[in-house]
């Protein structure tokens, strides 16, 4: 099951040229930009693995895009996600948060229900890939 | 990229009978115009400007031959540049991220300044992450090291400077298209950091010298400098500051331009103390003139016993 998580989520996997001008996007508005990568790809998880800090003062996307690509060599096997973060005193939130890389095989998730007290049914997801310890998901 | 829509254009209009209009594309590109400034406001330096000027002919032909496709490999561009304090260049390496960025092969022209702070930590595994971070700061536009001999400290082996000319020259490797890197420094030092860093000496393409100022280069910039402030000198004050450069030019910690702004800038004190002791009503006129006696008050004047004192 493809994962869809944040922005062009419903487009196609982006080039590394049109990754770039996403950044440009974010750099042209003064959003510090980030890189970020999980193995729990659960949609309230917002808890992802910083790769390094976040990178301020760039006007050029070239070492942002060296990261991503340092980001994808270390952890072939997991979620890769860009974030731009709106720092005006009224926003203050992440502006702009798109995947980069997705493991080759996403097995998705489970519907779970569970019984309440009179007859209430409580439905929760749960990642397949979480069946196994981190470090271990997505592996061949 | 702000040229080569148009160039290309202008190259298909000119080139169907195969010839390349020279004259177009030069003058599609701007460079003259860089160059115009260069000259105007930077005085002397004429081996510098023209191998500036050569520098630029040759990334526009380089970039006219890639847009015919012929063979054209991206020139190097790293550049290295000696010359005493003062002579221009820092000045000179904003002028080139903005010839670059011009001909295209910058894509944001700007210039990042580091010195050794900006590159060598200060603990282990302290390096890599301040140099990554530099040379990402830097990429689209020039990085522009000075004194870059500090990084190298032969004396102290466990110094983290080498781990930093490691990364600097992967970079320049790996990111030749986003990077252009200008060491500059000392003539002699840059020599014995190039001699023991042979891996960096042969990444830089180009090494420009910048030659000192002669005194009456000088007295042309520190016109250019007062006349920018809006001040200027008399007859008799021009002539007492000619005689003041050419006794400060033989004391030690002479920086030619530098010491001139230094100069003008303490002249600029002494006048407007002048003029506050004289008191009353002055005409305009005095508030812009730099009278003999400002200059004549520098400690240069003063006995040649206490000439190698300092720059007072």
């Amino acid at each position: 099951m493809r994962l869809t998580q944040g922005t062009f989520s419903y487009l196609p996997d982006f080039s590394d040229e049109e990754i770039t001008e996403q950044i440009q996007y974010c750099l042209d508005n003064n959003w510090p930009v980030a890189v970020e990568h999980t193995d729990d790809p659960h949609p309230r998880n917002v808890y992802w693995d910083m790769w390094g800090l976040p990178m301020f003062d760039l006007k050029d996307p070239a070492g942002i895009l060296a990261e991503i690509r340092e980001c994808r060599k270390a952890f072939p096997n997991q979620y890769v996600r860009v974030t731009g973060y709106d720092r005006r005193f009224t926003r203050q939130t992440t502006a702009l948060s798109f995947l980069v890389q997705r493991p080759a095989d996403e097995p998705g998730f489970r519907l779970e229900r569970q019984e309440g007290h009179d007859r209430v049914i409580r439905y929760t997801l749960h990642s397949y890939a979480t069946d196994k310890p981190a470090g271990k998901r997505y592996e061949e | 990229m702000t040229q080569p829509g148009s160039l290309a254009s202008q190259l298909e209009a000119s080139g169907a009978g195969g010839l390349v209009d020279l004259d177009a594309a030069y003058k599609a590109s701007n460079v003259q115009q860089v160059l115009d400034e260069l000259q105007q406001e930077l005085i002397g330096l004429v081996p510098v400007k023209q191998r500036l000027a050569e520098i630029a002919a040759m990334l526009l032909i380089a970039r006219l031959r890639e847009q015919q496709g012929l063979a054209a490999e991206r020139p190097t561009l790293h550049m290295s540049f000696t010359g005493r304090p003062g002579t221009g260049k820092t000045t000179v390496a904003v002028r080139m991220a903005r010839i670059l960025h011009q001909l295209g092969y910058v894509r944001k022209g700007h210039l990042v300044v580091a010195t050794r702070d900006d590159l060598v930590g200060q603990y282990v595994g302290h390096t890599a992450p301040k140099t990554k971070e530099t040379l990402k700061r830097a990429m689209g536009g020039v990085l522009f090291i000075d004194e870059a001999y500090y990084l190298y400290r032969p004396e102290n082996e466990r110094d983290y400077g080498q781990e930093a000319i490691e990364m600097l020259l992967q970079a320049m490797e790996a990111h030749r298209d986003d990077l252009v890197v200008i060491v500059a420094g000392y003539k002699e030092r840059m020599d014995t950091f190039f001699h023991s860093n042979p891996g960096l000496h042969s990444r830089v393409g180009h090494h420009l010298e910048f030659p000192d100022y002669s005194i009456d280069e000088l007295m042309a910039i520190a016109d250019l400098m007062v006349t920018r402030q809006q001040y200027h000198f008399d007859a008799a004050s021009r002539a007492v500051f000619n005689e003041y450069l050419v006794r400060r030019a033989r004391l030690p910690h002479f920086a030619n331009a530098r010491s001139v702004r230094n100069a003008i800038d303490r002249i600029k004190l002494r006048q407007a103390n002048r003029l506050l002791e004289t008191g009353g009503k002055v005409a305009l006129e005095e508030l812009a003139r730099i009278d003999t006696s400002d200059i004549r008050q520098s400690r240069v004047f003063e006995s040649d016993s206490d000439e190698a004192a300092d720059e007072r």
